[in-house]
This record gives structure tokens, sequence and C-alpha cells, in this order.
């Protein structure tokens, strides 16, 4: 019998080699005269384990990690076709203490399934949320999600139902879909692996949307430093157009829906949803003034429905189990689960989907096994640049957004950035205002000079020139950013510079 | 410029075009020469100023040719937290140029870029539409090698 291999084409696991793993593997196949059936799936966000190669036998897929070519003609020596013994074999995959304590549901076939085969993505529980939605109404499907709790996981927490409950109501001949893949924060890639790894949840996720609110047209945003994720979005895309997924009469229904990919151009500030519409329009991507909401007068002012690429495919599985199934998950207010990306200076660094509620020592320690060099995990960042850095005495705060709101820190988009005791946080502050000044649009002036005049002002305390009185040019530089800006862009800066401020003083005071 | 008169023929009845059509032109030549502005703002209905504006608020848009290669090195957080920081210093000092420039012999510009999304692999470089994760001194004197070799697709 053809044995079935896996080797991820996931970006992360290219990066590692997995491209000439898989060369590899073929290659010895053929010479040894063995057939095999080769499929390239995403990756199960292992990533301190790629290339990782599986193997499908009888009792479940058996993991062989890290496969290097040097590695390949051992494996077949060990009959790894087999679940031969060999000092790579981690054994089932599934049973691996990472993977299996997780609590997948928006990740549900990511790193199992081949992403660009649609019958791959249906024989396992894909379209069954559409099948669903098509039998309800526009308000009965806006219910569901509501009553899930789910709530915008692009970092704004917005609940998604409210949100497309306003389009829904919104007047207007054409409406649209527009996904937010605009993934510019530095810790995440849990919308990458979704667009690479398991694409057609998505484009599930924004046809039920379209269904949902009336809409016609959907484009997905996406940032042109994701190359991979461009070309397997196109080819899904292309799959459920020829099946009838998408197009003029979605699954026979006699209702529209039409996507495309759009390729941002490397503008961080194009995340933020307004700026995001100026773009799609062709425009510099400045911050528009709100109101009007994008969901009354959103692109070509139009009602207009922008999401996450995460929030777009966690709906799927809500409308496939129920709302109460997703809100089981969670904790308070944050309910269902959230996908957390380990990211910087970690051993096991990679993607977590957990319900609300673990503590970030659970996720840096058990999960993550400390730092990445053995050195104490001195600060953490959370939520991308934007983020508040935490200290050790933080890392007991359970992931939940109130939680988080409470010590003056943001869950963000969920990842989570570790440093060791080596960083100097006056100049993770600096590189905060450095980042503001290279990203902002511009149009507001606490961002567009205050970032400028932010990290002139850090020098000099780095420099250590008058120390005490730039620390208060600083706060007071940061008061007006997060008062006076227009967007978060500007808005958010002063949490990283003010929170290493205030818990890593002594970066700042004793600088010679 | 014929074929940036097809890329404009081909983009500019669709909604939102400048955004498609600048990538379109990017992609085929490497970079949006200003000489095509005029054609582009005809075509789409807006001034000269207004195709600049565009294009020099995005970073990804350049309007000078480039080398054979985009050496594209992370300067986030999460790579800064695995030393990226070294890595920029290396690259510079082994290529002899600093970003947005393109070594003598055409074979590589350098760029910064933030966030490629490989964060738990940091740090990470993008040669052209190839990642790379975990990369040291030698591993990215290899890649540069074997870019200047033409070895790479």
């Amino acid at each position: 019998m053809t044995v079935t291999v896996y080797i991820p084409r996931d970006s992360s696991a290219l990066s590692l080699g997995a491209e000439r793993t898989a060369k590899a593997i073929a290659v010895e196949a053929k010479k040894r005269d063995i057939e095999i059936n080769l499929v390239r799936n995403g990756s199960r966000g292992m990533f301190w384990l790629e290339p990782m190669v599986e193997v499908a036998t009888d009792g479940g897929r058996v993991a062989y990690a890290p496969v290097q070519p040097e590695d390949v003609a051992g494996l077949f020596d060990a009959d790894f076709l087999h679940a031969g013994a060999h000092p790579l074999n981690l054994g089932l995959t599934e049973e691996i203490p990472y993977f299996k304590n997780q609590q997948r549901l928006t990740f549900e076939r990511v790193g199992v399934t081949d992403p660009v085969s649609l019958d791959d993505y249906i024989a396992h529980n894909g379209y069954q949320g559409l099948q669903k939605a098509l039998k309800l109404g526009g308000a009965e499907i806006v219910k569901i999600v509501t009553d899930s709790g789910l709530r915008g996981r692009g970092g704004a927490a917005f609940p998604t139902g409210i949100k497309w409950n306003t389009v829904l109501g919104a007047k207007g001949t054409q409406k649209y879909i527009v996904c937010n893949a605009d993934e510019g924060d530095s810790g995440t890639f849990s919308d990458r692996m979704i667009m690479e790894d398991d694409p057609f949840v998505l484009i599930e996720g924004m046809t039920i949307a379209s269904i949902a609110v009336g809409a016609t047209q959907g484009y997905i945003y996406l940032r042109s430093e994701y190359p991979h994720a461009l070309k397997t979005l196109n080819t899904a895309i292309a799959s459920a157009y020829n099946a009838g997924y998408l197009g003029d009469d979605v699954c026979g229904s006699s209702k529209a829906f039409h996507l495309e990919v759009r390729r941002a151009a490397g503008a961080y500030v194009c995340g933020e949803e307004t700026s995001l519409l100026e773009s799609l329009e062709g425009k510099r991507g400045l911050v528009r003034f709100k109101p009007p909401l994008p969901a009354i007068e959103g692109l070509f002012g139009k009602p207009t429905v922008v999401n996450n690429v995460i929030s777009l495919a966690t709906v799927p599985i809500i409308l496939n189990k129920g709302s109460q199934y997703y809100a089981d998950y969670g904790m308070g207010s944050s309910r269902g689960t959230l996908p957390i990306q380990l990211a910087g200076n970690i051993k096991h660094g990679g993607l977590v989907e957990l319900a609300f509620g673990a503590t970030l020592r659970e996720l840096l320690y058990d999960f993550g096994g400390g730092s990445a060099n053995g050195k104490p995990i001195r600060a953490v960042q959370v939520g991308g640049p934007l983020g508040a850095f935490l200290p050790e005495s933080q890392f007991d705060t359970p992931l939940d957004y109130e939680e988080f709101n409470k010590i003056w820190a943001v869950l963000g988009h969920g990842g989570i950035v570790a440093f060791d005791d080596t960083v100097d946080m006056a100049k993770m502050a600096r590189y905060a205002f450095e980042f503001c000044a290279i990203e902002s649009c511009g149009k507001c002036t606490p961002c567009r000079i205050g970032s400028t005049r932010g990290a002139e002002v850090m020098d000099n305390i780095i420099n250590g020139k008058d120390v005490q009185k730039n620390i208060k040019l600083v706060r007071d530089l940061s008061d007006t950013m997060l008062h006076g800006s227009l967007c978060a862009l500007g808005g958010m800066t002063p949490y990283p510079v003010l929170s290493a401020m205030n818990h890593f003083a002594a970066d700042f005071e004793n600088r010679s | 410029m014929q074929l940036i008169e097809q890329h404009i023929a081909a983009h500019k009845n669709v909604p939102g075009a400048l955004l498609p059509l600048l990538h379109a032109i990017q992609d085929d030549i490497g970079y949006v020469p200003q000489d095509a502005y005029k054609s582009i703002g005809k075509a789409l209905n807006l001034s000269v100023a207004e195709v600049h504006g565009v294009v020099t608020f995005y970073h990804h848009f350049r309007t000078e040719p480039v080398g054979r290669y985009i050496l594209q090195i992370c300067r986030a957080e999460s790579c800064q937290s695995m030393g990226s920081e070294k890595l920029e210093a290396h690259v510079k000092a082994e290529l002899g140029i600093d970003y947005h420039q393109t070594t003598a012999d055409g074979a590589l510009t350098l760029e910064p870029v933030y966030c490629l999304g490989n964060c738990a692999c940091s740090p990470a470089v993008m040669l052209n539409d190839e990642i790379y994760g975990r990369v040291d001194a030698n591993k990215i004197n290899q890649i540069i090698s074997e870019a200047r070799a033409g070895e790479l697709a």
C-alpha cells in the first residue's frame, strides 16, 4: 500500500528548509523504488520542530522532526514509512503535549489537511457552516455570531456580531466584505498560517459574512510581505469558483459573492481599518475621521464589514457547531479561543490555540519552555509593536481582554514576544517611537511629529543627557500622543514606551 | 513604455486600480519609473502629483531600478530579541552598502522590513520571495554568495 507522507508548505517550515527536505524524500523514494504519496500540508505550528515530516499509520500520524536532507537516507533505512524507530521519531503527532494540550477550533484543520485541496477541506468539516448559513436569514446568522461572543481578533476586540448587524441594517444596493490581512505586528503569524495552511476556512467565513449582511463583493487586503499566502489564497479562490462556492450563484442559492485578493504595499498603518479602505480605493493610506463608521460608509462610500482574518476564519465553526459551543470556551467577556503566537527569544515558538484564561506564565514556560538560550525571560511584549512590555511580576495575568486592560496592557492579535535579560528597555522604547515615525501616515500631528521628537528625546536619555528632565518630557509627549492621536498608531505608541519606563526604570535612569 | 501601457490598459477599469497597477508594473520591471506617472494619471483620472503621492507613501514601491535580488532583513521586535541588530551590521559590512542601496555588481539591493510573519524562527530575512529563518552570520553569507552566483531561482 502507498504510504502518505506529509511535509509542510507553510512559510516558517520553508524558511527552515522544508522544500529541500521534501525533494530529498521524493528523490530517495524514487531511488529505492518505493511509491509514496507526498502531501504538502500546513504546519502543526510547532516551529522548533520544523521541518516536520509525518507518516500516516493505522494508529494516526507519526512525526519525525526536525528532518534535514542529510537525515533522509537514515529514515528510509529505519523504515520510517512504517513508523520505524529512529532518534527523530517523536511518536504520534497529536500526542505531543504542546499540540495535545491545545483547544484547536479556528485552527482545527491547520497542519492536518492539504491547504489547496477543496476535497480535503470538505472531508474535514469544511463548508458545513456555510450550508447551515444558507438555510438561515441574515438576522439569524448575525444573532448566532453575536451570541457566540466573538470579538474582533485583529486587536480592537469589538464584537463581530454587532458590527455585522450595523452593516445588515445599513441601506445600500452595494455592500462589501473586507478582510484585513495586513498582519504587520511583530510576533504575529496566525493570519499567515490560516491563509497559507487553511485558506478555504477564510473564504468560507467571508462567504457566510456576505450572506449575513447582503454583500456581493469581498476583498482580502493582504500584506505584500506574504508572497506564499498570496499564491495559496489565489489557488484556493480559483478552486472555490470552479466548484460553485464563489460566483454569481453560491451553492445554488442564487446569492452572489465574488472574492479577490488585493496586495498591500508595506505600510503598517494600513492595518488600521479606515487607512486600509483608502488604500483599497487606490489612495495614500491616510486614516479617516470616524464617524462615519465603515459599517455605514466604508469602501467606496458603501456599507462595509471590515474584519480580521482570524475573526472571519472562526465564523464557520460557530455556524457549524452553534454559538453556545464556541461561547462555552473562555472567561468573562472574552469568549471562545485565541490563537496565541509564541515568538522572539523562546525555546518552543509556535502557534498555541487556547480558550481565553490561560496565564502568560503557562504560555511562556509550560508551552514555550522558557527562553531560547536558557537565560531568564526579563520582559515580554504582548500585542505587537503597540503593545505594552510586561515584567515577570505580571506573568500570572490571564489572557483576557479585560484583565489585560486592568494592567494597562493589550492582548491585541495574540502575539507574545519574549526577551531575555540582555534586553535594553530604553532602546526598546526608542524603537517604539522610531517605528511610529517610519509608519505614521502623517495626518495627525501627535503621531507625525511626536514620534520623531520622542526618538530624539530617547536618544538623549540613552546617552545619559539630562535624564530626569528628559524622562518627564517623554511622559508629557506620551500623554499628548495618547489623547491627541487620530488612530491607534500614535495613540498606542506610548504603551510600549511608558510600560518600559514604568516596569524597567533602571534601564532609563542609570545611564552614563 | 509599451509594457507599461499594456498594464495600464489591463487595469484601468478595475475599482481602486492604482495599487494593483503599480504592483503589476513593479513586478514586471522591478520599479515604477517616474516617466510613467503621466500615462497612469491620465488613464485613472489622477494628477501626476496624486500618482507620485501614492507611489511614495508605500514602502514597497520603488522609483529606481534595483539589483537582481532584493534582500530584506527584518528589524522588528521579535527578530531584535534574537540578535537581528548584529545581523544587520554584519550584512551591511559584508556588502559594503546601507539600506536602500544596491551592491556595485548589481546583485543585491538591501532593504529593511518590519515583520515577515516568521517570528517563531527569528531572526528572519527574505531574498526575493524566499524566506529564511534562524539566520546567523554563516547562513546569511551562504545566502549572499548563492545569490551572487545566481544559483537561486
